[in-house]
């Protein structure tokens, strides 16, 4: 099986790979939006989605009832509705640029997986860890944010070609707000990188390096970034939750003021494909988050996952490695619906006062700060 | 002075950074998450009906299975919206309770049209027309939400009884007091 794939041309395993990482991010994308679902009833102290039942799957005993009461047939109903639902096109917009917007959505959060590694496996003959990753390129984080900031595109696209007040409106305040939390994030992950490459070896961005320099022996080799660079965490996860557009900061889309934001003038599958992009977004976000700050796929601080796969078949090894992984990023998924359904939303000046006036200058602050704590440290 | 000037204290620099305030909302909605539903499922669990409750207006009989109405369309006559429409009708000479004299022939109660004021209720001087707890009504025609006798007694059953007027009133007959 193995030696098959490798015996095939590099672009076909390349296709392969990123098949399955669009097989993997979308069926994720929809599963979060019935998770969302789900978790705003609990917080609601409602049962949530828990009606529909597929013909035959629904009626298997024990396991039907389970994924009815989850809700997992409204997943496969809401789905499928788009999919058969008219497609609507308003006499006003600008049709190239209209139905351009969703896929200028969805391409770059789909792209993003390809420098983000979601697990490791022991590589016996170098007898190093290698990371799952479909493209181990040393831009990494370079390249998430720069292909990230495009879906600010998409927004702002959305609000212009809909040709109407409200998209418009939601258009203008995307592009204002991801610019101005875009600074305060890049500025966030500075001092790990600073940390991350020491003077000598050759430098790297690789969130490979990241992980790896958290998986290190030692108090300060094992300690998972958050431990070591609170700070940075904080502004990286709260420029995380303005970059995805999540509540307290979903200027673009806040009903309440304007309808449904950029999205109002779409429907049926275009706009299911926002969803997917933005929980996609999220995904990436969250995995990102992990491997930056939360030590990625090894288990617990101080625990590398190194010497507990390194006995265990190839596939084992990595799957577990992954199934960490991917534990910590559902649960920042999680987070983020968590933190939806208890915040209200902010006034769009106060997000503009936050970025700049306040969540800014911390953030230049903090990358002063570690700068000067890492130079006196690597200096003794 | 009628007013009171409340003092404005200014905010803290934790309440400035909005995290703390932030946390507790998390673990409040956190507690709400793991905390059972407030809400019913309905068509399975349903709500425990209060004492007193005005639910779809039924007929009801008394224990001995007498019908209580004696179709004096009072209950027609009070019904606001006019959803009552009584035809009434005489109870056979032989009939055990032949002294009452008068029984509804067709009673039909419109739901398109009633209100649920309970004034027939109210009104009935036999007791015999009881709003009770059914509360969900639906139908596929306007034909089928128009309660025909039959089902006004089958809603209504029987409730119990505080006075057995009929049945005092043919005993006293029968002790040679019938004049009243
Ligand atoms: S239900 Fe009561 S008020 Fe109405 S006709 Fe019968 S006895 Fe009279
Ligand atoms: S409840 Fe009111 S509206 Fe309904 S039948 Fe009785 S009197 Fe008429």
């Amino acid at each position: 099986m193995i030696d098959l794939y490798l015996s095939l041309p590099i672009w076909v395993q390349a296709a392969i790979k990123g098949l399955i990482a669009i097989g993997f991010l979308i069926p994720v994308a929809g599963a979060c939006s019935l998770a969302e679902r789900k978790v705003s009833a609990w917080i609601q102290g409602r049962p949530g989605p828990n009606r529909a039942r597929a013909w035959g799957l629904g009626y298997i005993p024990i396991l039907g009832p389970i994924l009815q009461r989850l809700g997992v047939f409204h997943l496969m109903a809401d789905g499928a509705k788009f999919v058969f639902k008219e497609d609507v096109v308003p006499g006003h917009v600008n049709k190239f640029y209209y139905y351009l917007a969703p896929l200028v959505a969805l391409v770059p959060s789909l792209c993003t997986v390809v420098v983000v590694p979601f697990g490791a496996y022991f590589d016996a003959a170098s007898e190093t860890l290698k990371p799952l990753i479909l493209a181990d390129v040393d831009v990494g984080i370079l390249a998430v944010f720069a292909i990230g900031s495009l879906s600010v595109y998409a927004l702002i696209l959305a609000g212009w070609a809909s040709n109407s007040k409200y998209p418009f409106l939601g258009g203008v305040r995307a592009s204002a707000q991801l610019i101005s939390y875009e600074l305060s994030m890049t500025l966030s992950v500075i001092p790990v990188f600073l940390w991350v490459n020491a003077p000598g070896p050759e430098a790297t961005l690789s969130l490979f390096a990241v992980v790896e320099s958290q998986s290190q022996a030692g108090l300060f080799g094992g300690m998972w970034f958050v431990f070591l660079m609170p700070m940075c965490a904080f502004i990286f996860l709260v420029s995380l939750f303005a970059e995805t557009n999540r509540q307290p900061f979903d200027m673009p889309e806040s009903e309440a003021d304007l309808v449904g934001g950029f999205h109002t003038e779409y429907g049926e599958f275009k706009w299911s494909i926002f969803f997917v992009a933005e929980y996609a977004h999220m995904t990436i976000g969250s995995a990102v988050f992990v491997l930056l700050f939360l030590g990625g796929w090894n288990p617990l601080p101080w625990v590398p996952l190194e010497p507990l796969i390194a006995g265990l078949p190839v596939w084992l090894g990595g799957l577990l490695g992954a199934a960490f992984f991917l534990g910590k990023t559902f649960f920042f998924i999680f987070l983020f619906m968590w933190v939806r359904w208890t915040l209200p939303r902010f006034r769009y000046d106060q997000v503009m006062r936050l970025g700049w006036q306040k969540l800014l200058p911390l953030a230049i602050a903090n990358v002063i700060f570690y700068a000067l704590a890492i130079a006196v440290i690597e200096r003794s | 002075m009628s007013f009171k000037t409340v003092e404005r204290k200014p905010l803290t620099l934790a309440e400035r950074t909005y995290v703390p305030q932030i946390l507790n909302g998390l673990s409040h909605t956190f507690k709400k998450m793991v905390k059972p539903n407030e809400t019913l499922e309905y068509p399975e669990a349903r709500p425990p009906i209060p004492e007193g409750y005005r639910g779809v207006p039924t007929l009801v009989k008394d224990p001995n299975g007498r019908e209580k109405c004696v179709s004096c369309q009072l209950c027609e006559f009070v019904c606001p919206p006019k959803a009552i429409r009584i035809k009434p009708g005489e109870i056979s000479a032989d009939a055990d309770t032949a002294h009452v004299e008068k029984a509804p022939q067709e009673f039909d109660i419109d739901m398109l049209r009633c209100i649920y004021c309970g004034l027939c209720q109210e009104v009935c001087p036999e007791e015999a027309i009881w709003l009770q707890n059914v509360f969900s009504v639906s139908g596929y025609t306007r034909e089928e939400l128009v309660n025909d006798k039959e089902r006004l007694y089958e809603l209504g059953g029987t409730l119990p009884d505080e006075h057995f007027k009929w049945d005092k009133k043919k005993a006293a007959e029968e002790a040679g007091n019938g004049a009243h």
